[in-house]
């Protein structure tokens, strides 16, 4: 075990954050959290900063545009933007995180050059059609038809959770090609236009208020086959191979942001008073300490990528604590505001009505990208090897 | 930056877990077996107290990366004894190093004033406001306390006061260093009951199942692994930052290990019994030994909620 980063790791460490302290004071201010078009602009306009840069793709093999960052260089790279408070990857997130790294894996040499070079400049959005109304955790039961007519799959159905649809080129869609095989079996991978016609977009309110998501509907959808990645009915592995992507790092922003919004959480204790409550400072500690081994649970997951090549189960471990830790920090955020905590604007004060925000938003942690409850039967059948529960 | 054990630190985990296995395995533990002079001699020879003991002085010269590797495998076997005091006090109190003496260990902060494993050992260091004293143990006066809730870690209550000794060390040294083993032992009694819990559940059956393919009984399990799992985390990196202060801040790293540590281990031991159903209360089960064992250590070096509040100042 060592901790000490190598002179390379932190010579790239010290050009990144002075790369940071040079660009983002130049940033347009941002844009508001309703304006889609004007924040496609804004993340997009960030994307192609970091490409000039050379840091777009950076987790990318170089043979693809990348810059071929080690998992360590990775976490660097994702720890020095969050404390330079770097835009977030934005609308950028599919194209660059999902979409992206399942072209490089599974696409013909023509869909890549056609999709790739243009992700890691900013100039092509994303979105992932994957979910629907009853394919929530049981992702495999989607029913979203597609059937083929020449050269053209036909497309019906509906898909749920779609983010930043309103602003994608594109979407990374999941459709039924089989449906008398096996779930997992009938399932194709398509890249699909978003402005095809048939295909309808509804926001969808979250509990927070804003609109994040959206519904997406699919009526008589034209897409050639040409337009397919992978084998017909292969849609299934094709999905998973992006999983191998994962590095350990995908929670290293919201590790480093947690302990900013903790600060902030004792800052307003000391001020209005509460911070002489001993129980709301242990739980301050409490808080306190599982940050702190969390990040270092990321430096061992990634650790174990850079040996191994894939961060093993430990995502789901990591996951499923910090989702619950983050509802813990929200509870004692609103304990801490009190009265103050009936708004989402700053009534108690500058930040307090972000921490409240962020409690509403953070109910979707333990839900969003695997239950809490998925986490753990994952950990407990893949870890710890106990019989999977009878399914239907 | 690399967070996983070289190929040594591997070495001296198996070693050390072999040794437990063959000197306190099931049957020691089934059969409550006692710490005595025999044991301690045996792991004076496997050379757990002298680890860090440099090598010009008869130790093996390696860091508390290594001795937290070493005290988790204690904990995972229970090996019963005096064996943080006498870790801390190696090199430092004669005989020690070699497992010839036992040493016990008063915190003059703590009510009761109690010693751990009167019987066993022939010195007592004392830490109190003006620093670690060593005193013979047939110097102080104690009282043997009924009823010790750990049946393997007996009690005594120190009558009177205590005599002044010579120096032994720095206060903040020994509670620091005190702490993290204490984790580490802590955090082997979390994987303990882990593994013994899931290998349980694998082979009961009720309802014509085994209780593990029940998610009711998996999601319990499943949680007692991240626990075990954070913790472990905290406890190898406040390891290396006590080595090398320059990745961290050593209090705060071994303020969150033990934290930690103490939690996983009362709550993994208490989730373990509930695991075993009906057979998890019984004495013969050594689940209940597991659990008294993290009880007593959680009351040592500092408590979660006492490190709470302390690393609560510095956010």
């Amino acid at each position: 075990v060592d901790l000490r980063f190598t002179e390379s790791e932190q010579a790239f460490r010290a050009e990144l954050r002075s790369w940071l302290a040079e660009t983002i004071p130049g940033l347009p201010p941002k844009p508001s959290r309703e304006d889609w078009p004007a924040r496609r602009e804004y993340d997009t306009h960030w994307q192609r900063l970091l490409y000039d840069a050379g840091y777009a793709g950076i987790n990318w093999p170089t043979e693809y545009g990348g810059r071929g960052a080690t998992p360590t260089e990775h976490l660097i790279f994702l720890e020095e933007s969050e404390r330079a408070k770097a835009p977030y990857v934005g609308v950028n997130f599919v194209g660059l995180l999902h979409a992206g790294p399942t072209l490089i894996a599974e696409a013909t040499p023509e869909q890549q050059a056609a999709h790739l070079p243009r992700i890691l400049r900013g100039e092509e959005v994303w979105c992932q059609g994957f979910s629907e109304p009853n394919a929530g955790s049981d992702l495999a039961a989607l029913r979203c038809r597609a059937v083929r007519d020449g050269d053209d799959y036909v497309i019906n159905g509906q898909k749920i959770w779609t983010s930043h649809a309103e602003v994608a080129d594109y979407c990374e869609l999941l459709v039924r090609t089989d449906p008398d095989a096996p779930k997992h079996k009938g399932i194709s991978w398509l890249i699909v236009p978003m402005d095809t016609p048939g295909i309808e977009i509804r926001p969808l309110r979250t509990l927070v208020g804003s609109t994040e998501f959206s519904e997406v509907f699919l009526t008589d959808v034209r897409v050639p086959v040409a337009n397919r990645v992978g084998e017909e009915n292969d849609g299934w592995r094709v999905t998973m191979v992006t999983l191998s992507f994962e590095r350990g790092t995908a929670f290293v922003s919201d590790v480093v942001n947690s302990m900013v919004m903790l600060h902030d959480v004792a800052e307003h204790a000391r001020k209005n008073g509460r911070w002489a409550d001993d129980s709301v400072r242990r739980d301050v500690g409490h808080l306190a300490a599982e940050l702190d081994a969390l990040w270092m649970l990321i430096k061992r997951n990634v650790s174990e990528a850079t040996h191994n090549g894939v961060p093993g189960a430990g995502a789901s471990v990591f996951k499923l604590r910090y989702s619950e830790l983050r509802l813990r920090l929200g509870d004692l955020a609103v304990q801490v505001l009190g009265r103050g905590s009936v708004a989402m604007s700053d009534v108690a004060g500058p930040g307090s009505g972000f921490l409240v925000e962020d409690r509403l938003n953070s109910l979707s942690y333990t839900i969003a990208a695997g239950t809490s409850q998925i986490q753990r039967n994952i950990v407990a059948e893949r870890i710890l090897g106990l019989p999977k529960e009878a399914k239907g | 930056m690399d967070f996983t054990l070289s190929s040594d630190q591997q070495a001296l985990r198996e070693g050390v877990r072999e040794f437990c296995n063959k000197r306190y395995g099931e049957d020691a533990l089934r059969g409550f077996t006692a710490a005595d002079a025999s044991l301690w001699r045996d792991l004076g020879d496997l050379g757990v107290f002298g680890l860090t003991v440099p090598e010009a002085d008869g130790g093996a010269g390696l860091g508390m990366a290594e001795a937290v590797l070493a005290f988790e495998e204690l904990g995972r076997a229970l090996v019963p004894g005096p064996l943080v005091a006498s870790y801390l006090a190696a090199g430092v109190v004669e005989g020690t190093l070699e497992g010839a003496a036992a040493v016990g260990l008063v915190d003059e902060s703590s009510d009761p004033l109690l010693v751990e494993h009167p019987d066993l050992i022939a010195s007592l260091v004392v830490i109190g406001a003006d620093g670690v004293h060593r005193i013979d143990a047939a110097s102080v006066i104690t009282e043997l306390v009924a009823s010790p809730m750990d049946p393997l870690t007996p009690v005594a209550r120190v009558v009177g006061e205590l005599p002044k000794g010579n120096s032994a060390g720095e206060v903040d040294d020994w509670r620091l260093r005190g702490a993290l083993v204490t984790s580490a032992y802590q955090l082997g009694i979390a994987h303990a009951v882990t593994d013994r819990s899931v290998a349980y559940a694998k082979e009961r059956e009720q309802f014509g199942r085994t209780i593990g393919s029940f998610q009711a009984i998996k999601h319990i399990l499943a949680d007692m692994f991240v626990r075990a799992e954070l913790a472990r985390a905290a406890v190898y990196a406040a390891g290396v930052t006590v080595d090398d202060p320059e990745v961290g801040d050593p209090a705060r790293a071994v303020a969150t290990a033990k934290l930690l540590a103490d939690e996983a281990a009362l709550l993994n031991t208490k989730a373990a019994i509930q695991v075993h159903g009906g057979m998890g209360f019984t004495w013969e089960v050594p689940l209940h030994l597991f659990l008294k064992r993290a009880w007593v250590l959680s009351t040592t070096f500092g408590t979660a909620d006492e490190h709470a509040l302390a690393l609560a100042s510095g956010v």
